[in-house]
């Protein structure tokens, strides 16, 4: 780097929320231009540190310098005007309004009658759409398009309002590998023209990908800035989880290992499933005690399948056998009745009920059973609450504690204990690990493996690769709707499934 | 938004200590929950020690009867808001019962056949009706997926209109003294109804809280994907809560031709949608569903009642003293948000 001054410094920030510290001493540096990645686990201080750049909250003490002025946003909205604009994991524009209002929202242009000049608009935002290599019809409704256009759309926002630094939390969580290059070809874009990003995510690789350096946050503290090319991932990760080098190394890239009981007979077979567009020819099967990886691309048609498996929607073709027999669920409830479990890969609208506390979360399906003559045995409840919040090591106040306050990898907890207490014969997990830190995925990674010991059979939905090469006993490919592959254990290597994904290997 | 900063605030602490963020949360909770109760108790002092009068059986007499329906009404609707949903037709099932139920008194329907028959069906048999009537709303929004404001829309609508053909428009005059002890009886000095108000109200605490099905209730109103997807009977829970809501009409509906001695189809159960709504909410039960308290519903509904009553009793006309209800129903809705902030 040259004498360039940094376009962003924060320094000494600290942020207490009542008695709890979520910031102490945290700091952050963006050259102009630059990719900043930015790395903690859950709880780290990374979404406050970024709340009170944008804004959104206020700091106790600790200085902010944008642009070689003090930064005092009192809003992300304020932020904006000034330069800084936020991407948030859940996009934050009006899905029902078109990509043109969507854009100039706020500011739209108005002619010489002070009424809304429409052309002008569509002009403006198909000249910005255009830079940024899009193709689509800027007077359609934002919901009309994929994720990942909607977060193009929102990043073409905040262009359009001389954005010199963009925060993007989290943006990938729900961008499938080819929405994710079609991303960082924007941020490259947005660097080119001199601004700066700063880039949080949970994904590794996208950050050494994407990222010029890497601020690490711990306990609320940065704990190291480095460019890419001077830490690799094993230090990364150590640094992140303030563990020794040595401890990581042994333990592998997830907590995943080879099951130890033998497999027993086939559980549950899908043969031939259509569902909707996405699903047309989709067979797997599952033996017991086993962990089945069901791996493909964001729309290959992963979760479609599952849900019909667990009766959350229905197919239009093909046939499904549990436990030897045909069956054809049309509510989950009788899935679950006959012993089936279904952990989906979106924990806020589909996995917790966040005003509830966790005990409720926790015995919510196994609630018909605790109750004699509709009346909810209390004792057995507590005490089957109390056994798992051990079990799991659940951090929390205790059972009465609303999940929401939880963390995202002690709600997954909670969500897996849901059913684990049913002594299931099947878990289908969507996604099991997705936006949980680093070390809570390894708890969750060996819980799951424990259950498959215990003779309980999985099928597991993961867009990490390792995750399947590590956790699974068997992989099923599929690609836009049809399995294109099985591989056992031993087959299964990153290339092999790779290639079947985006290819279509033949089984 | 919020749950991001939860995340933050929590897993920060992760050994558990609540902390002053939960602790100013605590403080918000104790705002929503007991500001009705607050609200209340401070009315309460007030009257004691200004309203002439206040403290006698006979000014809790009359007002315990005035929130009766409303309370008995209130329950029905805190079950169904409690599953995110809400029921416009309660009113107008109220005149259904009460066009309903005269016709078991004229002796025509069952001649010969002694009084505590007629009685009995004139209970009975409106309320099942309109208890049908409910579960038809209930079928409504759970099968068809019709916005509840919508659905329940078309039995506040019709519903009167049915209970006014049905009487022509006529108000039916009865003199049934064993009916009317439905309104008119006491014990203990206490009407009737406010001990069936009452009970109920402790049955279906303990029912919200105590039972499968009352956490099922709480489980759709807070999450409505995740409830289906862990087994729940999303359906079901849907309709019987807008069963509930249409046999708590029904009975409010008897109450009130019972307190008369007649039923006016026009105006039985006017109005009470706005009333219940009100009563929910001012109690700290959440509009949008997921938490609901009926012991609130009772607190809201007595404290909108005493609001009114201390300033009719101090001399300030009716029409202000709708002012100030709307004043209590800001300041229910302002807790609200700030328990959620």
């Amino acid at each position: 780097m040259t004498q360039t001054l940094p376009l962003l410094r924060m320094t000494g920030i600290e942020k207490r929320f009542g008695l709890a510290t979520a910031l102490a001493g945290a700091s952050l540096e963006v050259m102009p231009g630059e990719v900043m990645g930015l790395i903690g686990q859950n709880g780290a201080g990374k979404s406050t540190l970024i709340k009170v750049l944008n804004g959104f909250n206020s700091h106790d003490a600790g200085e902010i310098a944008f642009a070689g002025a003090p930064w005092a946003a009192t809003s992300p909205q304020t932020a904006q005007r000034n330069g800084i604009s936020t991407i948030f994991q859940e996009i934050n524009l009006i899905p029902q309004a078109s990509v043109v209002e969507n854009i100039f929202l706020g500011r739209e242009t108005r002619n010489a009658l002070g009424f809304l000049s429409w052309k002008a608009m569509e002009k403006g935002a198909r000249t910005l759409i255009a830079e940024f290599g899009l193709e689509i019809d800027v007077k359609a409704p934002l919901s009309r398009y994929s994720t990942a256009i909607q977060q193009m759309v929102a990043i073409v926002r905040a262009v359009s309002f001389e954005a010199r630094l963009v925060i993007m939390d989290e943006s990938t969580s729900s961008l499938d590998q080819a929405e994710v290059a079609v991303l960082f070809a924007t941020i490259r874009r947005l660097k080119a023209r001199g601004v700066a990003v700063v880039f949080v995510s949970h994904k590794l690789d996208e950050l050494y990908e994407i990222c010029d350096r890497i601020t690490v946050m711990r306990d609320g503290r940065t704990v190291a800035v480095s460019p890419v090319s001077d830490m690799n991932k094993l230090t990364l990760v150590a640094t992140m989880l303030g563990r020794d080098l040595s401890e990581v190394r042994a333990q592998g890239a997830t907590a995943f290992s080879a099951g130890s009981a033998p497999l027993g007979p086939e559980i549950l077979s899908v043969n031939r499933l259509a569902v909707g567009p996405r699903v047309s020819d989709a067979s797997l099967s599952v033996r017991k005690g086993e962990i089945v990886g069901l791996a493909g691309l964001l729309g290959s048609g992963r979760t479609e399948t599952v849900r019909v498996i667990f009766g959350a929607d229905t197919r239009d073709d093909g046939d499904i056998r549990f436990h030897d027999k045909p069956v054809s669920f049309s509510e989950p409830a009788q899935a679950i009745a006959s012993g089936m479990g279904f952990c989906s890969e979106d924990r806020k609208h589909e996995g917790i009920i966040p005003g509830m506390t966790i005990r409720d979360n926790l015995t919510l399906a196994l609630l018909p059973k605790l109750a004699r003559l509709g009346v909810v045995d209390k004792a057995r409840q507590r005490e089957i609450v109390d056994r798992f919040i051990a079990d799991l090591g659940i951090k929390c106040t205790g059972p009465e504690q609303p999940i929401g306050e939880l963390s995202g990898g002690n709600q997954q907890k909670v969500l897996l204990a849901r059913w684990l207490c049913m002594n299931p014969d099947l878990v289908i997990f969507d996604e099991p690990t997705r936006g949980i830190d680093v070390g809570a995925k390894a708890e969750i990674q060996k819980l799951i493996r424990r259950l498959a010991d215990d003779g309980v059979s999985v099928l597991m939905i993961s867009s990490e690769i390792e995750e399947i090469l590590e956790g699974a006993d068997r992989t099923f490919v599929l690609r836009e709707g049809k399995t294109v592959g099985s591989f056992d254990r031993a087959e299964a290597t990153e290339p092999v499934l790779l290639d079947a994904m985006a290819h279509g290997a033949d089984a | 938004m919020s749950s991001h900063v939860d995340r933050a605030g929590a897993a920060s602490k992760p050994e558990g200590s609540p902390g002053l963020r939960s602790g100013r949360r605590a403080l918000g909770d104790i705002q929503a929950r007991y500001g009705a109760l607050i609200a209340l108790a401070v009315l309460l002092v007030f009257n004691v020690a200004v309203t002439p009068h206040f403290l006698s059986i006979q000014t809790l007499t009359v007002n315990l009867t005035q929130i009766c329906t409303i309370v008995i009404v209130g329950i029905g609707m805190t079950f169904v808001i409690g599953t995110g949903g809400i029921d416009l037709s309660v009113g107008s099932l109220m005149a259904i019962a009460g066009a309903f139920a005269p016709i078991f008194f004229t002796g025509t329907l069952l001649p010969g056949a002694p009084v505590w028959v007629d009685v009995a069906c004139g209970v009975v048999f409106p309320m099942l009706l309109v208890g049908v009537l409910g579960l038809f709303n209930g079928w409504l929004v759970s099968s068809f997926r019709i916005q509840p404001i919508i659905a329940t829309l078309i039995l506040f609508i019709a519903g009167r209109g049915i209970a006014q053909v049905w009487t022509n428009g006529n108000t039916q005059v009865f003199d049934v003294p064993e009916f009317q002890a439905l309104a008119l009886g006491r014990v203990a000095g206490i009407p009737f109804q406010v001990w069936i108000m009452l009970a109920l109200v402790a049955i279906a605490a303990w029912v919200l809280h105590k039972t499968a099905f009352g956490r099922q209730v709480l489980a759709v109103g807070g999450n409505e994907p995740a409830a289906r997807l862990s087994g729940i009977p999303v359906r079901r829970v849907k309709c019987i809560v807008y069963a509930i809501s249409g046999l708590c009409s029904g009975l409010a509906g008897l109450i009130v031709i019972a307190m008369n001695a007649a039923s006016d189809a026009g105006q039985v159960g006017r109005g009470m949608e706005l009333d219940a709504i009100a009563a929910v909410a001012v109690g700290g039960t959440l509009l949008s569903g997921g938490r609901a308290t009926v012991i609130g519903t009772l607190i809201g509904a007595t404290t909108i009642q005493l609001v009114r009553y201390t300033l009719l009793a101090n001399g300030v006309p009716d029409a202000a003293a709708l002012i100030a209800k709307a004043a209590i129903i800001v300041l229910a809705v302002w807790l609200q948000r700030q328990r959620r902030a």
